[in-house]
C-alpha cells in the first residue's frame, strides 16, 4: 500500500525543501481554535529557517506566537485577508519592517493562481484525510465544513503538505482537496481546538438596537425589488445581519419567495432558510457553526466551493457575480459610502475585507448594517481611517437612526421612501449622530505604512499607516 | 461649596457607561481619565466632568473614571450621583 | 397616538440613549422594579440628564416613579418633573387617595416650577385586586388622569394565582378597566406579553387586547413593538370605510336628507364616531387622505 505519510511536522518540512526567503501558506477554516499555524511555525523557526512569507487567508488571537517569529526574524512578510485585534494591534505599533498586504477572499486566490504571489509550501489543515492525502474538513473530531479556502492553495503551491488529525484508510471519499495536489500527510493529536472552531451556535442579536437595525434592513430587501423567485442571498455572522435574515425568512415564507441560493460563510440560519425552502441550495466557502457543518456533511443541497468559484475576480465567472443582496458589516463609513473593515477608529488593524468587497462589487444590492454610533464614536465620518471597500460598491447604510441610501442608486431610495421606510442623507445621519455623542477629534496617523490594502482589481486602495505611542 | 467626606462610586463598566469614583482632597480638583474614547473625546470629558463638579459646588476632590464610551448626559449623571454619595447625602 | 408603550431599565444608559430609536409610540423610562434600592439615586439622575439631552424624537415620555409606599417617589417627581415628561405612571395605584395624594405633590411641583396646572399627566398603574376593583375611582379622582395602566404580573400575585399566556385569570381585570377607563372618559392600557421570543404569542395577545377595547399595550421588548403597533394601527380598509362614512354624511346634508345608509346599512352615531377616531388615528399615522395625497 503506497502512502504519503511522514512520521513529523519536521520530516514534512525538511521534504518540502523549504528554504530561507520562501512563502508558506495557511488557511484558517479552523478559525480562533487553529493550532496548525502555530505548530508548523514553531518547527520552522526550530530549523532555523529564516525570512520567510506567511500568506495566510485570516489570522486570528490565536495566531499571536506569529509576533514573535516576526521579532525572530523568521517570518519578514504577512500576507492576509484578515488579521483580529491581538496581532493587528502589534502590528500597528510597528512591529514588522515590511508592510503587511491584505487581499480580499476572492484577491487572495486570484493572485495566487496567476502567480503574483507564489506559494512555496501550503500547509492544510484537515479535519480528515487519508495516507495519500485526499482530504475533507466534513468528518473527525475538528470538523470544519467546508475548506473552501484551502482549495487554491492545494491546486497552486509548488508542495503542499496536509496535517490531520484523523487518518482514515484510503480513499477518503466526499473529499474537499484530492491527493492529486498532495505531496505529503502527517498525523498529529489535535489540528485544533473544536471550541474554537465552530461556535455551538451562532446567535441572534437580542440587542434592541440590533434588532431595530435587523427588522430595517429585512424590509429593504423587501421592498428593493430584488426579492423575487430566484433570489439569492449572503449574510455576515455578526448578530444584527443573522437577525436580518431570520426577519428576511418569514417573509419569505409570508409572501412565498422562492429562492434560488444561499452564499458564503454559512450560519445555521442559512441551514433554517434551506430547509425552510426559501432557497434551492447553500454554496458554502466556510461554515460558522455546528449546524452548518452537519448541513453540507448530510444535505446534497449544501455544496462546498473553493475561494476562487466563491469570489475571485480573474476567473471566468464567481459565484459573487451572481449574487442579488448582500449584508455587510462596517467600523466605519464616510459620506462617500467608503468602508472601513480593517481598522478600529484609533487606526489599530482589527480585521480585514475577508469576502466584504467581492461581495459588493458582485451584490446588486450591498447593504451596510452598523448602529449610528458604538461607545460614542459615530459610524459615519468624513473620510473612513481605512478605504476596506470603495463607496462606489456600497449601496445603502441601515442604522437604527435611519437608512441612507447611495445616490448612484436612485431607484432604491425612490422605492424605499414609497414603502415608508426612513430614507435619511447619510450626511444628515452623521449630523444626527454627532448630536448626539459630539464631533470625535480627528486623529493623527503615524508616518510609517504598516499594511496595504489591495483592492480585488489587484490595485493599491488605501495605506494603514502606524498608531504612534499616545 | 459642597465638600466629599468620603471614597463613593457610581455607574457601571457596561458599554455606554462610565465608572466614576470619587474620594476627598485637600485641594483643587484632580481627574484620572481612561477611556476608550480618550483620544477622541479626551479633552470634552474632562471638561464635563469639571463643569459637572462646578455645578455642585465641589472644588476639592479626586476622580477617578473608566469611561466605556459613556455618551455626555450619563457621564454628567454618573459624577453627579458619585457627588451625592461622596456628600453622603444618598 | 400612543399605540406602543416600551419600558426601558432607568439605570441602563445604553437603553436609555437608544430609546427613541425603538419604535415605540412612548418610553417608559423605569425608576421602579428595573433599579435596585441602592442604585435609586443614580437612576433618577440619570433618566433625569436622558430626558433632558436626548432626542426621543417625537416619542412621548412616561417616567414610571416608584410606589406612594416607597421611601422614593417624592425625589424622583422633584428630578424628573422638571423635565416635563409626558406621564408619570403610578406603580400600585390601589385607590383615589393614592392619586390625590401623588396628584397633590405634582401640583404643588408645577407650581413651584410655573408650570401651568397639568402639564404633565398622571397614568395609575393598577396591580392590585384593591386597584381594579377602585378602578372608576381611580380614574376619575383627577384631572390629571390621563389613562389607567393594568399591571397583570404584580396583579396575578395579588390574586393568588398564576400569570398564563392565554391571560383567563386576568379577563375581569382587562374587562374592568377598560369599562372604568372609557367611564371616565380617559385612556387605557394594556399589561406587557412577557416572553419575548414567542412571536406568535404577542399577536394574539395584544390582538385580544385591542378587541376588548385598550387603547394600546405596553411592552418589555422592543421585539413586541412592531406587532403591537400594527395591531393597533387602523388597517387601510378601515381607514377607507371611515372616510366613506364621512363622505356620505357631508353628502347626505348637502342634499337635507336625515337618514344616511352606506352600503345598506344604515349609518348612526356610534358608527360616525368609531369613523371619526379612525380618522383621527390615521392621520396622526400619516395614513389619512390628506397625508396621503
Amino acid at each position: 500500500m503506497s502512502t504519503k505519510v511522514v512520521k513529523s511536522i519536521r520530516e514534512a518540512i525538511g521534504l518540502s525543501g523549504l528554504k530561507d526567503g520562501m512563502t508558506v501558506s495557511f488557511h484558517h477554516h479552523l478559525r480562533n481554535g487553529d493550532h496548525v499555524l502555530n505548530i508548523v511555525m514553531a518547527e520552522i523557526a526550530g530549523l532555523g529557517i529564516r525570512d520567510l512569507t506567511v500568506n495566510a487567508s485570516s489570522l486570528f488571537d490565536i495566531h499571536q506566537p506569529l509576533a514573535d517569529h516576526i521579532r525572530n526574524g523568521v517570518v519578514t512578510a504577512i500576507q492576509t485577508d484578515y488579521m483580529a485585534a491581538g496581532l493587528g494591534k502589534a502590528i500597528s505599533r510597528g512591529l514588522m519592517e515590511k508592510p503587511v498586504q491584505f487581499r480580499t477572499h476572492g484577491g487572495r486566490p486570484s493572485d495566487i493562481a496567476s502567480g503574483n504571489t507564489p506559494i512555496d509550501v501550503a500547509f492544510i489543515a484537515a479535519p480528515s484525510a487519508d495516507p495519500m492525502g485526499n482530504c475533507s474538513g466534513k468528518y473527525g473530531k475538528s470538523a470544519c465544513g467546508s475548506l473552501g479556502y484551502a482549495i487554491p492553495d492545494a491546486m497552486y503551491a509548488r508542495h503542499v503538505v496536509v496535517i490531520t488529525d484523523n487518518l482514515v484508510p484510503y480513499p477518503l471519499l466526499d473529499w474537499s482537496i484530492p491527493e492529486i495536489y498532495v505531496d505529503a500527510v502527517v498525523s498529529v493529536d489535535a489540528i485544533g481546538d473544536p471550541a474554537g472552531i465552530v461556535s455551538g451556535t451562532t446567535r441572534i442579536t437580542r440587542d434592541p438596537v440590533g434588532l431595530v437595525m435587523a427588522s430595517y434592513a429585512a424590509r429593504v430587501i423587501e421592498h428593493s425589488g430584488l426579492l423575487a423567485d430566484g433570489f439569492s442571498f449572503q449574510t455576515g455572522a455578526g448578530g444584527a445581519s443573522l437577525a436580518a435574515a431570520g426577519f428576511l425568512k418569514d417573509i419569505m415564507l409570508a409572501k412565498g419567495v422562492q429562492g434560488s441560493f444561499g452564499l458564503g460563510g454559512i450560519t445555521g440560519y442559512m441551514v433554517d432558510m434551506l430547509q425552510a425552502g426559501c432557497f434551492q441550495s447553500l454554496l458554502d466557502v466556510q461554515c460558522f457553526d455546528l449546524k452548518a457543518v452537519e448541513s453540507i456533511r448530510s444535505d446534497p443541497r449544501h455544496q462546498e466551493i473553493s475561494a476562487l468559484h466563491y469570489a475571485s475576480p480573474t476567473q471566468r465567472s464567481a459565484v459573487v457575480d451572481s449574487l442579488d443582496v448582500v449584508i455587510l458589516g462596517a467600523t466605519e463609513i464616510d459620506t462617500d459610502f467608503n468602508v472601513n473593515v480593517h481598522t478600529d477608529s484609533n487606526g489599530y488593524i482589527m480585521g480585514g475585507s475577508g469576502g466584504h468587497s467581492d461581495t459588493a462589487a458582485g451584490a446588486k444590492l450591498a447593504m451596510i448594517i452598523a448602529p449610528m454610533f458604538r461607545a460614542r464614536l459615530p459610524i459615519v465620518t468624513d473620510r473612513v481611517t481605512c478605504i476596506s471597500t470603495p463607496g462606489r460598491d456600497i449601496d445603502v447604510l441601515v442604522t437604527q437612526g435611519g437608512i441612507a441610501v447611495n445616490p448612484k442608486n436612485g431607484e432604491l431610495c425612490r422605492r424605499l421612501r414609497d414603502a415608508g421606510l426612513p430614507v435619511i442623507d447619510i450626511h444628515d445621519l452623521k449630523a444626527k449622530a454627532e448630536s448626539m455623542t459630539g464631533t470625535p477629534r480627528r486623529l493623527t496617523k503615524g508616518d510609517r505604512p504598516v499594511a496595504q490594502v489591495i483592492g480585488r482589481d489587484g490595485g493599491l486602495l488605501d495605506t494603514i499607516y502606524n498608531v504612534p505611542e499616545a | 461649596m459642597a465638600e466629599i467626606v468620603r471614597v463613593a462610586s457610581a455607574g457601571t463598566l457596561e458599554s455606554s457607561d462610565a465608572y466614576v469614583e470619587i474620594e476627598p482632597a485637600d485641594e483643587g480638583i484632580e481627574i484620572q481619565l481612561e477611556s476608550v474614547v480618550k483620544a477622541q473625546f479626551g479633552e470634552a470629558i474632562e471638561q464635563a466632568v469639571r463643569e459637572t463638579l462646578a455645578s455642585c459646588g465641589v472644588e476639592r476632590a479626586r476622580l477617578t473614571i473608566s469611561d466605556r464610551g459613556a455618551l455626555e448626559c450619563v457621564l454628567r449623571a454618573r459624577v453627579e450621583t458619585a457627588v451625592l454619595r461622596g456628600r453622603g447625602e444618598s | 397616538m400612543r399605540r406602543s408603550m416600551l419600558f426601558l431599565p432607568g439605570n441602563t444608559p445604553n437603553m436609555l440613549i437608544n430609546g427613541g430609536f425603538l419604535g415605540a409610540d412612548a418610553v417608559i423610562l423605569d425608576l421602579e422594579d428595573a433599579v435596585a434600592p441602592s442604585e435609586k439615586d443614580a437612576a433618577r439622575v440619570l433618566v433625569r440628564n436622558t430626558i433632558r439631552y436626548m432626542d426621543f424624537r417625537g416619542c412621548q415620555i412616561i417616567v414610571r416613579i416608584n410606589a406612594i409606599d416607597s421611601s422614593f417617589w417624592q425625589r424622583d417627581l422633584d428630578e424628573v418633573l422638571p423635565q416635563k415628561p409626558d406621564l408619570i405612571l403610578l406603580p400600585k395605584s390601589g385607590s383615589a387617595q393614592d392619586i390625590l395624594a401623588a396628584d397633590e405633590y405634582i401640583t404643588a411641583l408645577e407650581e413651584k416650577l410655573g408650570f401651568e396646572r397639568n402639564t404633565v399627566g398622571l397614568m395609575p398603574l393598577i396591580e392590585t385586586a384593591l386597584g381594579v376593583e377602585n378602578a372608576f375611582a381611580i380614574a376619575s379622582a383627577s384631572s390629571r388622569v390621563e389613562a389607567l395602566f393594568l399591571g397583570a404580573e404584580d396583579l396575578t400575585a395579588d390574586l393568588r394565582c398564576q400569570r398564563t399566556k392565554a391571560g383567563r385569570e386576568i379577563e375581569y381585570a382587562r374587562t374592568r378597566l377598560v369599562t372604568a377607563a372609557r367611564a371616565a372618559g380617559v385612556d387605557v392600557y394594556d399589561t406587557p406579553f412577557t416572553d419575548v421570543n414567542d412571536d406568535e404569542g404577542i399577536q394574539v395577545d395584544a390582538a385580544l387586547a385591542k378587541a376588548l377595547g385598550f387603547t394600546g399595550k405596553a411592552s418589555i421588548s422592543p421585539r413586541h413593538v412592531e406587532v403591537i403597533n400594527r395591531v393597533f394601527s387602523p388597517t387601510r380598509k378601515e381607514i377607507d370605510y371611515a372616510y366613506e362614512v364621512m363622505d356620505a354624511i357631508r353628502l347626505a346634508k348637502e342634499q337635507g336628507r336625515g337618514a344616511i345608509a352606506l352600503r345598506g346599512k344604515m349609518i348612526d352615531a356610534p358608527i360616525v364616531a368609531r369613523a371619526e377616531q379612525t380618522i383621527a388615528a390615521a392621520r396622526e399615522m400619516g395614513l389619512g387622505r390628506e397625508e396621503r395625497s
